[in-house]
């Protein structure tokens, strides 16, 4: 069975009488250490797909299927469970928490794995090391440029060893130099054996990928492997 | 849970310490109130703590016995204690340590000395009383049984009388005027201030027979005696001292007394009663004062979870589950309110102190234990209650709604 595994899956939104169908029938297949990016056109249905493949957010219909449990039916309690073990968030706006220190978010989501004080911030450090901010660990977010920031979020979000990395529009607040570093990143980390998963408009950052899924009207128009540029 | 109840307090304080300004100002509320709490509480128990010291220099083997004159109006006849009272007392009642009277006489003029003039009660006395009230001379000496055999024109004052009249340091050998009466002062007391608001320095006292002597004979003045007993046989003594009294009195089997006997003891409990009175009362007008304060605390929470909102959407996507950001908010508002309450607890100790030293002749504020307790434990209460309903927002809201918010 593939990590992801997504069966005749569907989102219905209801808006006041009218029945939205963001997603229609999605079935598709991600293995371990696959490279994938969504792309679409906006409303194209490609953050519906990202919040439930993130468990944000539950199909109207079909099955979702992560590292061989069903996600789809599951309660608040065990989603939250599987997003702080399984998934790791980057989005386009960092969402960083402000007011704390660099070190203290990469810490935050192993504090709801319930890690004790010591080993969070053993492993909080070793991560932020490791993304290049050994340095600037105990900075706010404030005080961080937007790359920065990213790479705070990038180590956050692996700081758990989830299965997948899901990244929204990773690049969408960046210069492109900066952009080219986190790209580097991310190629560095699919090396190491990293499931990731991307959600981009930009078909120049998609190319970094190794699949391309384009979605159209809620469904899958192309899904193509290409070798990466 | 212990885990997460110990990181809620370590984000709760880190929250509170980043709105410092914002975060005093919301548990003003309850500073003040659980501060008022404290300083009355403390006032009223070191009042209570002063008075308990007074009556223990009283003793607690001693009954006052006076008229009732609430059965004056109801017997439509005088109501009055007698010199024939007392002998009977004295050769009935088995077991009383000794017993002395106590007649209050006054005149128009008052007591004067070279035209200044005081306005209190002078009273017949036999020696023994000052034993029993633990009071003595400090110039001259206190009467004597010579006085009361000779019935002897002498008198012994304390020094608001003194200050009264304008007397010397040592009037001792003065001569002061009461009514048509001229009294020879021979002692002057030790000052022993004030008492439930009464200067216990205003005082005269001349022998018990020199003042049977210069009233007229059909005159009943306000007497009371003052009886002593074994503390073990206080109660057959006052049961005695009643059948006698309710003899003399030719009280009617079925009708009341028209006199009161009172133990000290009960004297001070009613003024513990009443104490007691004021604090829950000031506890209750406090209590809701604290409600107050924790409903400014729910609304600075209820703000405060919708400008976090953004904050609680990523925590939710890390995986925060309902009760953790529950427990979140939860917690900070207990905080907010415990800190508020050890504030307070140290503002109204020391505004306890202050006053308490303002007043004179008030032994120093004492707060009890259990009022410390009630104050935190209170503030913890307004906490929980006040922050369940932000809380419960906070952990209702969607992650996805959430992270969008700007």
């Amino acid at each position: 069975m593939s990590l992801i595994e997504l069966k005749n899956v569907g989102r219905v939104y209801h808006m006041g009488g009218e029945t939205l169908h963001a997603l229609r029938d999605i079935n598709l297949g991600i293995e371990q250490n696959e490279y994938v990016a969504f792309i679409g056109a906006s409303g194209s249905g490609k953050s519906t797909l990202m919040n439930i493949l993130g468990c944000l957010d539950s199909p109207s219909s079909g099955e979702y299927w992560l590292d061989g449990s069903r996600v789809s039916g599951m309660s608040g309690k065990e989603l939250a469970r599987v997003r702080n073990r399984e998934i790791g968030f980057i989005f386009q706006s960092f969402n960083l928490l402000p007011r704390v220190s660099a070190l203290k978010n990469v810490m935050q989501p192993l504090i709801y794995a319930k890690v004790g004080l010591r080993e969070r911030t053993r492993r909080a450090q070793a991560m932020l090391e490791q993304v290049g901010l050994g340095e600037r660990m105990h900075h706010q977010p404030n005080e961080l440029s937007g790359g920065q920031r990213q790479r705070v979020a990038i180590a956050r979000a692996l700081v758990t060893q989830p299965s997948i990395l899901l990244a929204d529009e990773p690049t969408g607040n960046l210069d492109s130099k900066t952009s080219l570093d986190i790209m580097t990143l991310f190629k560095r980390l699919h090396e190491e054996g990293q499931t990731i998963i991307m959600v981009t408009h930009e078909t120049d950052i998609a190319a970094y990928c190794e699949r391309q899924i384009q979605l159209h009207d809620g469904h899958v128009a192309t899904d193509s492997r290409e070798a990466p540029a | 849970m212990i885990f997460l109840i110990l990181e809620s307090f370590r984000s709760a304080l880190h929250s509170i310490r980043a709105n410092a300004l914002r975060s005093f100002l919301t548990s003003l509320g309850i500073i003040i109130g659980v501060a008022s709490i404290i300083t009355v509480v403390s006032l009223v128990q070191g009042l209570q703590a002063s008075i308990d010291q007074q009556f223990e220099s009283l003793g607690s083997n001693s009954l006052i016995i006076q008229p009732d004159f609430n059965q004056q109006e109801y017997e439509g006849r005088d109501v009055y204690l007698s010199e024939d009272d007392l002998l009977a007392i004295r050769k009935r009642v088995v077991g009383l340590d000794s017993v002395t009277p106590q007649v209050f006489l006054s005149a128009a003029q008052g007591l004067t000395y070279r035209g200044n003039r005081s306005s209190v009660d002078v009273r017949g006395v036999e020696p023994d009383l000052f034993v029993l009230d633990d009071t003595f001379a400090d110039r001259g000496r206190e009467l004597i049984a010579a006085d009361l055999i000779g019935r002897s024109r002498v008198m012994v004052i304390g020094d608001k009388v003194r200050r009264d009249l304008k007397l010397p340091n040592d009037p001792v050998g003065e001569f002061v005027q009461f009514g048509l009466d001229w009294f020879k002062i021979v002692g002057l007391l030790e000052i022993k201030g004030n008492f439930l608001g009464q200067d216990l320095d205003n005082v005269a006292y001349i022998p018990f027979t020199t003042a049977n002597s210069i009233t007229p004979t059909h005159a009943n003045p306000f007497m009371i005696f003052l009886a002593k007993a074994d503390p073990d046989e206080l109660d057959w003594v006052r049961q005695q001292i009643r059948q006698v009294l309710r003899k003399e009195h030719k009280i009617q089997p079925g009708k009341p007394d028209d006199f009161k006997i009172e133990s000290s003891e009960q004297i001070q409990q009613s003024i513990a009663q009443v104490t007691g009175i004021i604090t829950v009362v000031f506890g209750g007008i406090v209590g809701i004062s604290l409600l107050v304060g924790g409903i400014g605390i729910m609304n600075i929470m209820l703000v405060s979870v919708t400008e976090r909102t953004r904050e609680i959407g990523i925590c939710k996507a890390l995986g925060a589950t309902r009760a953790d950001i529950m427990l979140q908010f939860l917690i900070e508002a207990v905080v907010l309110c415990l800190l508020g309450g050890l504030i307070g607890l140290a503002a109204g100790f020391g505004l306890g102190k202050v006053i308490a030293n303002m007043i004179p002749n008030f032994t120093p504020a004492v707060v009890p234990l259990w009022a410390v307790f009630l104050a935190l434990g209170f503030s913890t209460g307004v906490g929980v209650l006040f922050g369940l309903l932000p809380a419960a927002k906070a952990a209702r809201l969607d992650p996805i709604e959430s992270l969008r918010y700007e």
